[in-house]
């Protein structure tokens, strides 16, 4: 990114509070024109939400925040611009396709409208449609994308599945068998998380932020944590700091297991669907001896973790680490020799650098297509600024380089987890939290399993949360999924939405 | 064995084996995965069920849709009256059968195509134009291991043809055989849609052929189709085993080879369906044009008279 040129923008860095009024107010079309200079430069659209009404504020002004992560110098650049209610405002989206989402989430949820959207439709909310149907871009109903021609034909898939999986509505234009486009519709699962997080206690605030995703309660819940001590200035023991990192690698180490088992099961190749299904649990109830609950659920907590490790949990926990390590190296390179498995991994689903960059993919996903981005490495915050992982990346963008991206950060992962058990210190006790510092904004980031995992929390002046956005790795990378899909036989729809495993819930809220 | 006799013990084994094939692979599989599987009368069990239930039909249906099931078994029974299996001998078998054996199984996958389209989902459309563009594919090598298989007793029926192939015949060219068989079990795969071809146990409706044409069908016409797709495998297992085993005069000897030759296909089906993952759709003509290619072998074999 470069050095000149940074007026209107206020620098902060992952799990640190600033002050809200700190954060330059610049021009709708400025902001448009800043996002996309920083993203072209190496950025990414991190978060883009709107600010809660400052009590005092003139009536009916609402603040545009966006976060952009600077991956290369671990900081974020925070921005925001003033949209008077029902009112247009520049969107950022003509230029910067990763706001898209972002961009139709702000309009359904407010009522502000991005002139320039190019696909302005409800995200979430399709009971709303007729509400919002004046500034539909494609008119009051519910389009879809349509291809015309000769021998074109289009394929409805869902919400209702024939597998027990979440529901989410995927409209297929096809030739032949041949993919021309996908559009994916979701909302199917939409809860109101943020909503109720708003109305809820402090304590149950953890709850929630751990039911975003079921499936990354570790992740979320950690990002929560993280937000909240930072508002509270609070770090908490290195001990704490450890257990925390142990816990979100056994959580990526279950659910990448459990993702290889499901790519084989997809591609009908039954002792990797059997071997890995099986080691997943395995992997699962580590987190269980530990917490008492399978997927990690109420053990990390703001001001630390609930539960500690004793030096014969430990070693109890490496013994068991080490035996599933040896069954996962032997069940991968079966996988892995098999050329039936591999000749329907390589070449399906292929994102280019290019595209995931354009739509700012997270995770796994972005790794396998070149990215070298990993909250871990470039926002660390706790364990991770002592202990380093290496990024684990790949170049096809095939569903080979999603699995390989898996089953090198599986190994990494192990790695990381066996050394932390050793050298980790005792000392995980829960540091109280002062009250939380009023009119601050922090974000936390967080490497889940499924990628960047952003929590924005905002202060009022009372020092009560007022405002709070979580922002799943999923809601980035939907779009990757449509994309991927082009040109693609529509057979392989299943391999190639596995390779990718995201999280309908975690997208709808 | 009198007549009468011989035609209600075929007709016993038409109706009471199939399931059983299935039942063996899925434990086979289960094995294979470490798992105890399910019993292996499961597939019996399933069909009484079904035939207990009440059917469900869409409005946008017609006759055709309700027609499809029992004509498409009818059709793969009737194939089995031509088809011998304890013995040498068919129930219904007379000259050129092995012709009328291949009209039969095409007339009971049109009839399953045909109640696909008429659901008017895009799922099964998809699947019905799979299934065409697939059987365009096996049925000509289907026709081609036929010829091989009763070239050498210049009679196009299935009786002429095991009687001459038995193995003690003297004078007798193997290597025609072999290649014939070996297309046979790839034709096999494919047809009864298991792996590599198709994946009888996905539930993901956009990668599959057969299974995707029978979605809409329910109670006792989904057990009409379960029953016709193991009657399939097990026609099919049938015409592999008396390709490869020679089957004695004694209907009970002849019994006891069918059954062990059956319950080792359908091992080794299972075993096939443990060790390699399904191929890619766009891959799979090239999958049945190397059967056809090996039925081709055979043919050469046999005007070449090689491995006599």
């Amino acid at each position: 990114m470069k050095g000149g040129g940074e007026v209107g923008l206020l620098w902060a860095g992952n799990a640190r509070a600033v002050e809200i009024d700190a954060v330059p107010r610049v021009p709708a079309a400025e902001l448009a024109d800043r996002c996309a200079e920083l993203c072209a430069s190496g950025g990414r659209l991190s978060a883009l939400l709107v600010l809660p009404e400052a009590g005092a504020s003139r009536t009916g002004a609402r603040d545009l925040l966006a976060v952009i992560a600077d991956d290369q110098r671990a900081r974020l650049a925070l921005a925001r611009t003033e949209v008077r209610a029902g009112q247009s405002y520049t969107a950022l989206s003509a230029r910067l396709p990763q706001a898209q989402a972002f961009e139709r989430e702000i309009f359904e949820t407010t009522g502000l409208v991005p002139a320039g959207h190019p696909w302005l439709k409800p995200l979430r909310r399709h009971a709303d449609l007729e509400r919002l149907a004046g500034h539909l871009s494609t008119g009051p109903a519910h389009p879809f994308f349509q291809v015309d021609g000769h021998g074109i034909h289009e394929v409805a898939v869902g919400p209702v599945h024939a597998g027990i999986i979440e529901p989410g509505h995927f409209r297929f234009q096809c030739h032949g068998e041949t993919v021309i486009h996908l559009e994916i519709q979701l909302g199917y699962q939409h809860r109101g998380a943020a909503e109720l997080f708003l109305r809820s206690s402090a304590g149950r605030r953890l709850a929630i932020a751990e039911s975003i995703a079921g499936d990354t309660a570790v992740a979320h819940g950690l990002a929560h944590c993280m937000a909240v001590e930072a508002l509270a200035d609070v770090e908490v023991t290195l001990g704490a700091q450890a257990a925390r990192g142990i816990a979100l690698e056994l959580e990526r180490l279950a659910n990448h297991t459990g993702d290889l088992g499901a790519l084989c099961s997809d591609v009908g190749y039954l002792p990797g669907a059997s071997w890995f299904g099986r080691l997943r649990g395995d992997l699962l109830n580590l987190l269980l001896a530990w917490s008492g609950n399978r997927f990690g659920r109420g053990l990390v907590r703001p001001g630390g973790v609930r539960f500690g490790l004793a030096p014969a949990e430990r070693s109890q926990l490496r013994d068991r680490l080490r035996r599933i390590e040896r069954d996962l190296r032997e069940t991968a390179e079966l996988m892995l020799g098999t050329s039936s498995v591999v000749a329907r991994f390589e070449r399906t689903g292929t994102v280019t650098r290019q595209v995931a960059e354009d739509l700012g993919l997270v995770g796994p996903v972005a790794r396998a297509s070149g990215c070298d981005r990993d909250v871990r490495r470039d926002h660390p915050h706790g364990i991770y600024r002592f202990a380093h992982i290496p990024v684990a990346t790949a170049e096809t963008g095939d569903v080979m380089a999603r699995v390989l991206v898996r089953w090198l950060e599986i190994q990494r992962s192990i790695a990381f987890v066996q050394e932390q058990l050793v050298e980790m210190e005792e000392d995980v006790g829960v540091r109280g939290l002062s009250p939380l510092l009023p009119r601050r904004v922090a974000i936390a980031l967080v490497e889940g399993w499924r990628g960047e995992i952003a929590h924005v929390a905002v202060t009022a002046a009372d020092g009560e949360i007022h405002g709070y956005s979580f922002v799943d790795p999923s809601f980035h990378n939907w779009f990757g999924l449509a994309i991927a899909m082009r040109e693609n036989q529509i057979s392989d729809f299943p391999l190639c939405n596995k390779s990718f495993n995201l999280s309908y819930a975690g997208h709808d809220l | 064995m009198s007549p009468p006799l011989a035609l209600a013990l075929h007709a016993a084994l038409l109706a009471g084996l199939p399931p059983l094939m299935l039942g063996v692979i899925a434990r086979t599989k289960a094995w294979a995965a470490g798992r105890r599987g399910p019993p292996l009368l499961q597939p019996y069990h399933d069909l009484a069920r079904l035939l207990r239930k009440g059917a469900v039909y869409s409005r946008t249906t017609t006759a055709i849709f309700a027609a499809g099931p029992i004509v498409s078994l009818a059709a793969l029974l009737t194939a089995g009256l031509l088809t011998p299996l304890a013995t040498n001998h068919a129930p219904l078998g007379f000259m050129g059968d092995i012709v009328a054996f291949g009209c039969l199984l095409a007339l009971a996958r049109f009839m399953t195509m045909a109640a696909a389209l008429d659901t008017g989902s895009s799922f099964e459309g998809l699947g019905a134009s799979r299934e065409a563009t697939f059987s365009a594919l096996t049925e000509p090598t289907l026709f081609l291991i036929l010829a091989v298989l009763c070239l050498p007793a210049g009679s196009p029926s299935f009786e002429g043809a095991w009687n001459a192939v038995s193995w003690t015949a003297p004078g007798l060219a193997r290597a025609p055989l072999l290649a014939a068989a070996a297309a046979l079990f790839l034709v096999l795969l494919a047809e009864n849609s298991r792996i590599p071809v198709d994946d009888p146990t996905t539930h993901l409706e956009l990668t599959m052929i057969h299974e995707v044409m029978v979605l809409d069908h329910s109670g006792p016409d989904f057990a009409f189709i379960l029953h016709a797709a193991a009657l399939k495998l097990f026609l099919f297992g049938g015409l592999l085993i008396h390709a490869v085993l020679p089957f004695p005069g004694d209907p009970w000897a002849g019994l006891a080879i069918l059954l062990a030759g059956q319950l080792a296909l359908a091992v080794l089906v299972g075993t096939v369906e443990s060790v390699m993952a399904r191929l890619r759709l766009v891959q799979v003509p090239q999958f049945l044009i190397g059967g056809f290619a090996v039925a081709v072998v055979g043919l050469v074999a046999h005007f070449y008279r090689i491995g006599r």
